[in-house]
């Protein structure tokens, strides 16, 4: 069972945590479809969400999930709050607490950020994306997809492309995926993925097609525009002709091939629309399963803490 | 007051000395060293089995006055030093107002003679509010008395204005201690690039960042004929580079702090921001480079960079907190530690990069035991095994990642032209 307080990456869960919470993500994944599914589990939980970067789906994904399971949710609209008179990270945990709330679930533009107010706060910390570090509940998303459609991850040729270096997103399928035996390549121009990342455990190139070769996942990450200063790369023409996939690059990879995106998506920059919208995507599934995977995660910590005697 | 100090292993490498030996010392000079001195003195010291060395100079520190009382105070850093064995320390100029002009330096002075407890020196900025523009009132600040000049933690980035700062500031002798590093290599760097930074999701440091600004530098001492003192050295490449500007006979000197010879990146736990500091902890290579680099001399100094923050400012986010760790009270038993019994540095080497080769960059005639020099002597038991203890500590600031860390060597006396201001291993001076 899921024995901890957090969940603040990939990094740190075991194989087993992982699958546990692969396993619960499957039951919860019926109440997506069917309102009468849905129950008290979180017993009236408050759960806040605090995103200090913005977000679309993972923020919704979060609260519809909290909802599902009968948690009282609130966001606290970080511009509006009081951090922007200048309150400190900790200080706003602090105040949360005394609150009351259960979660705090939190993206922020800094790495490590989840980890200092989950070591400073009573309640549950999960993280939904911190700086260039990890995005857990993405990853395990990614991984629940992988595993409907694919059964399992021993063997599996995973490819990530795109801007790796600064993609919480790759880092977290990185260390996810690793751990349950999947072959990871890590792709992108040279300039956006470092060599240091080998030390992960998985393959880094700069061969596009040599990684697409046989590949049973193809993952495209977002161009993370607001991030670079200096640009890594001339423009997003030169990018999307040399790094963009499209149909014929696709057929590098295996003819049922998965084609994944973690959203938002830059069409024609990293993938062409047809390929966004063709038969192979699961990316509007990734969606769906989010929820599923963010209620199971919910649920698990509740439970982790409801035994533990908080 | 007369002091003699009996029977300790008197190292002073300015003078060839390592042996046992008795030093009497009067009027805050050094009056006589040498074996079994009988003289009445008005306090005698019993040095048996300790070392007794110059005075500790530890030419860059930051004692945050005035400005920023709230991390230390020219009060409570100078007793830091103290109880790490230092008898003169040099401040950085990153004060606020900077210290780019006659009037802070006199207050410098004026809040070190009230109520400093060892030598606080200030050092001037090499621009107008360290920005790079137009060069200090670096003649001025001369007169009034700084030991140096430094833009403190940045490069000046202008080329031509570095080699006239360079320059400007041979005519008066004064020496420049040089931050190498190129911002835009730094970038959004948090710590040393590599295999850790990319497990722990941090953007990382290259080691070229330090590097480009190492050589930029030396070639200017070189085309200018002056001296450069670089602060801080944290690569092997840096390292290397030094080595060769030495052979071709560049008047480069260099210093390496105790984190850099101590920790590596590695070492980073938990996002704890006592692990920050700039430069980064580097490799483990890169450690080892610079360990020998002391033992071989590349690096012939060892300076704390001793740099108190306020707990807020690190017990927040990685990327938020400001950089730099505290150093005085854990330099000595660090470099005794890791240094000498590490196998890398002989006693006499030791304080040749503690106290002698500072004492030479300053020319101010600190740094050694000659009689007729100033009675700053440092005493310390190097056999003495203990527990680094954060609350036991006097500097105002508790930024530190050595806590709880095994070490041998305790700083028993420090003496401050002739006055005892550390006895026994406790603060005379509250």
């Amino acid at each position: 069972m899921l024995k901890r307080k957090d969940l603040l990456g990939l990094r740190d869960l075991g194989r087993d945590e992982i699958i546990e919470i692969l396993d619960t993500a499957k039951e919860m994944k019926k109440k997506i479809d069917n309102p009468a599914l849905r129950d008290c589990t979180l017993g009236k939980s408050s759960i806040i969400t605090l995103f200090y970067e913005n977000s679309t789906r993972t923020r919704m994904s979060f609260m519809l999930a909290g909802s599902y399971l009968g948690g009282i949710v609130q966001d606290l609209g970080v511009a509006a709050s009081s951090v922007s008179k200048g309150e400190s990270l900790i200080d706003t945990g602090l105040n949360l607490d005394k609150m009351g709330v259960r979660f705090m679930i939190m993206r922020h533009q800094m790495t490590g950020a989840a980890a200092v107010l989950a070591r400073n706060v009573n309640a549950s910390v999960i993280n939904a994306g911190d700086g260039t570090n990890e995005h857990p509940t993405q990853a395990l998303l990614d991984m629940y997809t992988i595993r409907d459609y694919l059964g399992g991850f021993e063997g599996l040729k995973v490819v990530i492309l795109g801007d790796i270096s600064h993609s919480r997103v790759a880092r977290s399928n990185a260390f996810g995926l690793v751990k349950l035996g999947a072959e990871v390549t890590l792709a992108g121009p040279s300039t956006l993925v470092s060599g240091s990342m080998k030390s992960l455990g998985v393959n880094v190139t700069s061969d596009i097609k040599g990684a697409l070769a046989d590949a049973d996942v193809v993952m495209g990450l977002r161009v993370q525009f607001e991030r670079q200063k200096n640009m890594p790369f001339p423009n997003t023409r030169e990018y999307s002709t040399l790094y963009g996939i499209n149909s014929s690059m696709l057929n590098y990879a295996k003819k049922d091939a998965l084609v994944m995106h973690p959203g938002p998506v830059n069409r024609g920059v990293e993938f062409a629309s047809d390929i966004i919208d063709g038969p192979n995507s699961v990316i509007n599934i990734q969606v769906k399963n989010g929820v599923a995977v963010r209620m199971a995660i919910l649920k698990l910590l509740y439970e982790a803490g409801a035994s533990t005697d908080r | 007051m007369s002091l003699l100090i009996k029977g300790g292993r008197v190292i002073d490498p300015a003078n060839g000395i390592d042996e046992i030996m008795d030093i009497f010392a009067d009027g805050g000079k050094i009056a006589e060293v040498g074996r079994d001195i009988e003289k009445a003195a008005d306090r005698t010291i019993n040095a048996e089995g300790k070392w007794v060395m110059p005075g500790l100079i530890d030419l860059h520190v930051h004692f945050r006055e005035p400005g920023y009382e709230r991390k230390e105070t020219i009060r409570t850093g100078s007793r830091a030093a103290a109880m790490g064995g230092f008898t003169t320390v040099c401040c950085m100029p990153n004060t606020n107002p900077v210290t780019d002009n006659d009037i802070v330096v006199e207050f410098i002075k004026l809040k070190a003679e009230r109520a400093g407890i060892v030598n606080v020196l200030p050092i001037g900025s090499l621009t107008k509010g360290m920005e790079g523009e137009v060069l200090s009132d670096i003649g001025r600040m001369a007169s009034a008395g700084v030991c140096a000049l430094s833009e403190d933690g940045k490069s000046v980035l202008n080329a031509a204005l570095m080699k006239n700062a360079m320059r400007y500031a041979s005519m008066f002798d004064l020496p420049v201690f040089d931050h190498c590093e190129d911002p835009s290599l730094t970038g959004k760097g948090q710590m040393n690039a590599g295999a850790q930074a990319a497990y722990m999701g941090l953007a990382g440091i290259s080691n070229d960042s330090e590097e480009v600004i190492v050589a930029r530098d030396m070639i200017l001492a070189e085309s200018t004929k002056t001296p450069i003192h670089l602060c801080h050295i944290s690569t092997k490449g840096s390292v290397t580079l030094i080595r060769q500007a030495k052979e071709r006979g560049v008047r480069v000197t260099a210093e390496a702090t105790p984190h850099h010879f101590t920790l590596c990146d590695e070492d980073i736990r938990d996002y704890d921001a006592n692990y920050k500091m700039a430069p980064p902890l580097r490799s483990r290579e890169d450690r080892e480079a610079i360990r020998l680099a002391l033992k071989d001399g590349t690096i012939g100094v060892i300076s704390t960079d001793h740099a108190p923050h306020h707990v807020d400012e690190k017990n927040c986010e990685f990327q938020k907190a400001l950089n730099g760790i505290i150093g005085l009270e854990t330099s000595f038993c660090l470099a005794h530690t890791e240094l000498v019994l590490g196998g890398y540095l002989t006693p006499s080497q030791l304080v040749e990069k503690m106290s002698t080769n500072p004492g030479r960059i300053l020319h101010n005639g600190k740094g050694t035991l000659s009689a007729g020099a100033d009675a700053d002597i440092t005493i310390a038991d190097p056999n003495e095994q203990y527990t680094i203890d954060v609350d036991d500590m006097v500097s105002k600031a508790k930024n530190t990642p050595f806590g709880g860390r095994e070490v041998k060597g305790r700083i028993l006396y420090t003496i401050v032209g002739g006055e005892i201001v550390v006895d026994g291993g406790k603060l005379i001076k509250k």
